[in-house]
């Protein structure tokens, strides 16, 4: 379906990313947030406040970060789209929710505008360490689909994809900011309402006495209700049927875990968004997400300048993280490895060792966070990776260094 | 669609209130847990209400099961949660009734700071909190609702910490209606439901209950008969009494009644009239289905 035109700001606008979030989040049909102020985030819910009474919504500052998140629950038990927002120690708050939200299926959105951590760390600088928290903060076992802007134009046009998936497969959200993106100002283009495509909540047509809120249909992924319908169901975070009621046994736990994580984990492919550039021909692939993807884009045409056959892989989808993509390229008889740099102390390079199984060098470049890598930093780091390639050639060995010397 | 109380005499009445294919339920002999939901069904027998527009909300711990075990849409969320989650589903949805039916431990110790903040801000929620003294579910700790010198699991050698007087608790945190019963006075306890369930606004019910097989049997007191005598023969009814004065005390005198039944505008009134008159023209309202996908 297509957005509803009352929410979406169209037109050419100059905005930083906090505030193309916000707007994202109207353009997706999202009338309900609850938050709780916290730098580098609060911008997001500042504009939210102001903009969603305009457009029959509401916004309402919870107490805690634990109310944010378990108040959108809510929200959308009761038929809305809704998030929240917060940054690192909110963020850890919220943990116990994205749980909820997995075992209840429950489509919603949240956003962590990443500043430097562990603790209150560096709350007006950016950080990317938030990443594996993301995948694995909450308890027990599920998986999760978090996205990762590297603009503000992005920061609304992925706003609208994450609503968009979290409604596809009736699962939480994460959208993985970091300070800079959130607080940069770019030329953001809003399009018009008719060129959004909304995925529409997949509301049951069982008849009331009938649905069963956890039945899937065949794609893994049951329809859902609101409240007041009619339908007089049952939602808890206890292992439960079918039906919403707990089942305290094994063989339910083995049926209901494993269908929400086949849910994401078979759909991987259809979930998967990766920018590539210059990948075809590469030697040196840099791995790179969020605002250190820009730095590292820079690097990548610097080192083509010097005639070094560097390409960069952006995920986009950060989780889940493209492994078979990062296989493909690993398999490249020519490749002289891969360049991982993150602002933490090597996250997201652990997935890219994964992939790649021993089968290339794998070089992270660490930053623990407060600014963004130098391009010429990247830059040495993909030189270091060619040059080691080009000396393995030189000197007959044809297999790449066995994961025992993957430095970490 | 609607759907109304069915007061067919061949019936049982409380039956359609119930999802009788979980039971039997997890509640222990002479627990008064289900006693109180037995008194909930009445008071909606008597409430005429759209029973599809009632919502039950629980935490986590014996009586956040309550959620499990009534018919209506129903929610069992994280512990001391209850309170937030309504918020949401109830400003999100104001056609609906959204009672929260959980217990002390859960709505006051973990949850207490969103009791008092909903309290605060008067979201138009029932609170029904089941005070047994302890927490059941993880096998009798000590609870901020614990009676000086009272024994937990946790305080082997006696509770020492002043627990909290719940009615004061809600009164000056901002509750509309304020209210504490026994699970023994069944007939008060249904007609302050009514009452709840009619108030707009932010509302609290604090019902004393037995809890023969943690509470009572470490503290050497009988079984949950013992403790509905006690209820009985320890307890007056003093309407409008000040919550400042009804404190317990270990096996203490129990004041019951009604104390607090008062008026100011709940949140989305308050929050309508308040954009209203800034936004004018521009603002059409919010929450139902503007909100609602």
């Amino acid at each position: 379906m297509k957005a509803d035109p009352v929410g979406v700001l169209t037109g050419t606008h100059f905005l930083d990313g906090d505030q193309a979030c916000c707007e994202g989040a109207l353009a997706a049909g999202c009338r309900f947030s609850a938050g709780y102020p916290i730098t580098p985030s609060t911008e997001i819910v500042e504009r939210f406040a102001y903009r969603v009474p305009l457009v029959g919504g509401m916004f309402i500052q919870m107490e805690d970060e634990l109310a944010s998140s378990i108040a959108i629950a809510g929200a959308v038990w009761a038929g809305a789209r809704a998030f929240t927002v917060t940054s690192g120690p909110g963020f850890s708050l919220m943990m116990e929710h994205i749980g909820y939200a997995a075992m209840t299926e429950t489509p919603l959105v949240i956003v962590d505008v990443q500043r430097g951590g562990p603790s209150t760390g560096l709350p007006t600088l950016p950080g990317q360490a938030d990443m594996m928290q993301a995948r694995w903060g909450s308890h027990g076992d599920y998986e999760i689909i978090a996205l990762c802007p590297t603009s503000p134009q992005e920061c609304f046009d992925l706003m609208i994809a994450a609503f968009n998936l979290s409604e596809q497969y009736r699962t939480p959200v994460l959208f993985m900011m970091d300070e800079c993106v959130g607080h940069m100002t770019e030329k953001v283009v809003i399009p018009p309402a008719d060129q959004i495509e909304i995925v529409p909540r997949r509301f049951t047509t069982a008849p009331p006495g009938s649905y069963k809120p956890f039945l899937p249909d065949p794609d893994g992924v049951p329809p859902i209700a609101r409240a007041g319908d009619g339908h007089r169901f049952h939602i808890t975070g206890l292992t439960h049927d079918e039906q919403g009621y707990p089942a305290m046994n094994v063989n339910a736990q083995q049926q209901l875990i494993h269908r929400l994580i086949g849910k994401i984990r078979d759909n991987a492919g259809k979930i998967a968004r990766n920018e590539e550039h210059f990948l075809d021909d590469a030697d040196v692939v840099v791995v790179a997400y969020g605002i250190t993807a820009r730095v590292a884009l820079r690097a990548v045409q610097m080192a083509r300048e010097q005639g070094v056959k560097a390409g960069l892989l952006r995920p986009v989808v950060v989780w889940p993280f493209p492994l078979a993509r990062i296989r493909e390229l690993a398999a490249r008889p020519s490749l002289a490895g891969f360049v991982v740099p993150e602002m933490n102390c090597g996250q997201m390079v652990l997935e890219v060792e994964r992939a790649v199984a021993g089968r290339a060098p794998v070089a992270l470049l660490s930053h623990a966070g407060g600014t963004v890598h130098r391009p010429e930093d990247i830059l040495a780091a993909i030189l270091d990776s060619a040059a080691a390639g080009s000396a393995r050639r030189s000197t007959g060995q044809v297999r790449p260094a066995p994961l025992a010397e993957v430095s970490r | 669609m609607s759907a109304f109380v069915n007061l067919d005499p061949a019936v049982n009445p409380v039956e359609q209130f119930l999802r009788s294919d979980r039971m039997p339920h997890i509640w222990c002999p002479g627990c008064g847990i289900g006693t109180t939901v037995n008194c909930f069904a009445r008071a909606l027998l008597q409430a005429k209400t759209d029973l599809n527009k009632v919502a039950v909300v629980s935490g986590i711990g014996c009586t956040g099961r309550v959620a499990g075990y009534v018919q209506f849409d129903s929610f069992h969320t994280t512990h001391g949660r209850a309170i937030p989650f309504a918020t949401g589903l109830k400003l999100a949805n104001p056609d609906l009734t959204v009672v929260v039916y959980s217990g002390d431990g859960d709505l006051i110790a973990i949850g207490g700071n969103h009791f008092i903040h909903a309290a605060r801000r008067n979201v138009d929620l029932k609170i029904i909190c089941l005070n047994n003294f302890t927490y059941g579910m993880t096998g009798g700790q000590v609870a901020p609702t614990t009676p000086v010198g009272a024994f937990a699991t946790t305080t082997p050698y006696g509770c020492f910490e002043q627990p909290f007087n719940l009615p004061y608790l809600a009164e000056s945190s901002g509750a509309v209606y304020v209210a504490r019963w026994t699970s023994f006075h069944v007939r008060q306890l249904i007609h302050a439901m009514g009452e709840a369930l009619r108030k707009k606004g932010f509302s609290f019910i604090e019902i004393l209950s037995p809890c023969p097989t943690l509470y009572e049997r470490r503290n050497r007191l009988g079984d949950g008969l013992d403790m509905m005598k006690y209820f009985k023969e320890s307890s007056v009814v003093r309407h409008g009494a000040s919550t400042r004065e009804v404190g317990l005390t270990f096996q203490g005198p129990i004041v019951l009644g009604k104390f607090v039944d008062t008026d100011r505008p709940d949140f989305l009134t308050s929050m309508n009239q308040q954009l209203g008159r800034t936004l004018e023209a521009q603002y059409d309202g919010c929450g139902g289905d503007h909100v609602r996908s």
